[in-house]
């Protein structure tokens, strides 16, 4: 589903943020990426995003090779990858019904089908109830599940979060990692940055540690040892 | 390469336009403002020069030159003047009123009423030596230049000229219009200046948003297009005002002169509104709409890279 093989990216000449990465993530898995402020995790992120540009190396998402995307058709390759952060990234200056239908509305879905997927989808992230609500006055938990129903309306195959759970208190935390947990049982391929090493121990999948851009360790489920 | 959308599509990003205006709001109203104040010289001036034009074709219309020959001239003389001045280009049309012809339109106009007053003249033709060349110009600028050549020419005993209103006038025509294109254009300069900060301001405010979109996957397309309709919408709105305005106005202005200014109304040939306006509001709206498209696509082109 993603393949990344000798990978560098640097900022600056000489300085790698990446360095040789070789990654490969089935479809389905779920994967935690951790690792040190710095090491480079959002990064990896924005490189399978097309944010980035690698300074070598190649990637290949769901077989498109990023390198041969051609920047006008960035948008519709964006449609098939999910991405939910840290800070959220809602549209401040509409409702969370709006929030979640604008995904849908980028992709051309007829009025009708808006109407009957976005309550379904928000009903699944248990916010049902607030779809008129705007964004600011959602806690960060309620928050991170729009982004989340956002993220995932259009059914993408592949859903990327960059520490969801940075901005959460410890229970909305464990909430919206189940959910995660929950997207990735239907099938969606899901990787997780965060810093939450309490989370990730009890989750038991496989975890890929960055240390200044370079992949120190990759254990899948159950091998954990620390 | 063009990509049509969904009608849903459109009708979403119109949307968004007209809520990007009202998010925007003193910026949008004095861009409408400025366009409004430009569409409404431009109509100004458009008027009163539709208005001087109609009066100077009027009078082209009208007998410019009369030409008298010398005493007792023959015929085939007659002709050969009738020939040459025929040949110059600012003739539009010359017509030929012989001695008796000119004595009949003149009993009509003296004697009417009293026809039998005339009777006595009948055999002793009292405008004997007025046979004539009646001249109509396609130019009345022309006139001065034309009354010269004639006068010089051999046979011809008197020229008269009829109006010399409708040279001051078409000049006068000219200056105008120069002027009013010089402003015209300042304006419409200032217009698309404010309409392009109007927009400008827009995506400043909305960069974060902006950026979101399309990490979700927006086009330029969806990105772009509610900042176009933005504009258009401006320059439409900038347009109907002043329209409006114009309409009514002109025949309440036209109606005073009338009425007040008698003299004017002597000189001038009124256009009713519905001439002025079927030019005036089609231009007017292609000028507001396209300066509003005009202005948003270079901004976007220059602010908003996607
Ligand atoms: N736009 C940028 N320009 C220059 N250097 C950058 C840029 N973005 C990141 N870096 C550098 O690249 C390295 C990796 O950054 P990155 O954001 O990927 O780290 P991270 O693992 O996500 O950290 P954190 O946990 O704090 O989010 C850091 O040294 C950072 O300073
Ligand atoms: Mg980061």
């Amino acid at each position: 589903m993603i393949t990344l093989t000798h990978v560098t990216k640097c900022y600056t000449e000489g300085i790698p943020a990446l360095n040789d990465i070789n990654i490969d993530i089935e479809e389905g898995e779920f994967v935690f990426i951790v690792g040190n402020s710095g090491s480079g995790k959002s990064t990896f992120l924005k490189l399978l995003t097309k944010e980035l540009e690698p300074s070598s190396g190649q990637i290949i998402v769901n077989g498109t090779n990023l390198k041969k995307l051609r920047q006008r058709r960035v948008p519709l390759y964006r449609r098939n990858i999910g991405m939910v952060y840290q800070d959220f990234r809602l549209l401040k200056d509409r409702n969370v019904y709006e929030n979640v239908a604008f995904a849908q509305r980028v992709i051309e879905r007829s009025p009708r089908q808006i109407k009957k997927e976005v309550p379904l989808m928000l009903s699944m992230v248990g916010l049902a109830a607030k779809y008129r609500s705007n964004p600011k006055q959602l806690s960060g938990g309620e928050q991170q599940r729009v982004a989340i129903a956002r993220a995932l309306i259009n059914k993408p195959k592949i859903l990327l979060a960059d520490e969801p759970t940075g901005n959460l208190d410890p229970s909305n935390a464990w909430d919206i990692m189940n959910l995660l947990d929950s997207i990735n049982a239907r099938g969606t391929t899901v990787v997780v940055v965060t810093h939450n090493m309490e989370i990730v121990k009890a989750m038991n999948k496989r975890v890929i540690t960055l240390k200044k851009g370079v992949m120190v360790s990759d254990e899948l489920p159950g091998e954990s040892n620390a | 390469m063009r990509v049509m959308h969904k009608i849903s599509t459109y009708i979403y990003t119109l949307k968004q336009g007209i809520i990007n205006i009202g998010k925007n709001k003193m910026f949008s109203l004095a861009s409408v403002a400025t366009m409004s104040a430009c569409i409404f010289l431009f109509g100004v001036f458009y008027s009163i020069v539709a208005n001087f034009t109609n009066t100077v074709k009027g009078a082209e219309e009208k007998v410019a030159i009369t030409v008298f020959f010398d005493e007792d001239m023959e015929e085939d003389a007659i002709k050969a003047i009738g020939e040459q001045i025929k040949k110059r280009p600012e003739v539009s049309k010359i017509v030929f009123v012989s001695a008796k012809e000119a004595w009949e339109s003149y009993k009509e106009i003296y004697f009417e009423g009293n026809e039998e007053l005339s009777a006595g003249f009948e055999d002793d033709n009292p405008l004997a030596n007025s046979a004539n060349y009646q001249i109509y110009l396609s130019d009345v600028s022309m006139q001065k230049t034309l009354v010269k050549y004639i006068e010089g020419m051999d046979g011809v005993r008197q020229v008269n000229k009829s109006d010399v209103v409708a040279n001051t006038l078409s000049d006068f025509n000219k200056l105008l219009g120069y002027i009013s294109a010089a402003i015209i254009i300042i304006l419409l300069l200032v217009a698309v200046f404010l309409i392009s900060n109007t927009i400008m301001v827009g995506i400043n405010v909305r960069r974060d948003e902006i950026a979101i979109m399309k990490l979700i996957g927006a086009t330029d397309f969806f990105v772009r297009e509610p900042f176009i309709i933005e504009g258009i919408l401006i320059g439409l709105m900038g347009s109907l005002i002043p329209l409006g305005i114009l309409y009514f106005m002109y025949g309440n202005i036209v109606g005073y002169i009338v009425e007040h200014f008698v003299f004017l109304n002597n000189i001038m040939k009124f256009l009713p509104s519905h001439t002025v306006f079927k030019t005036l509001t089609p231009t007017a709206l292609i000028l507001g709409v396209g300066i509003g498209y005009l202005g948003s696509r270079i901004t976007i082109k220059k602010h908003l890279k996607v």
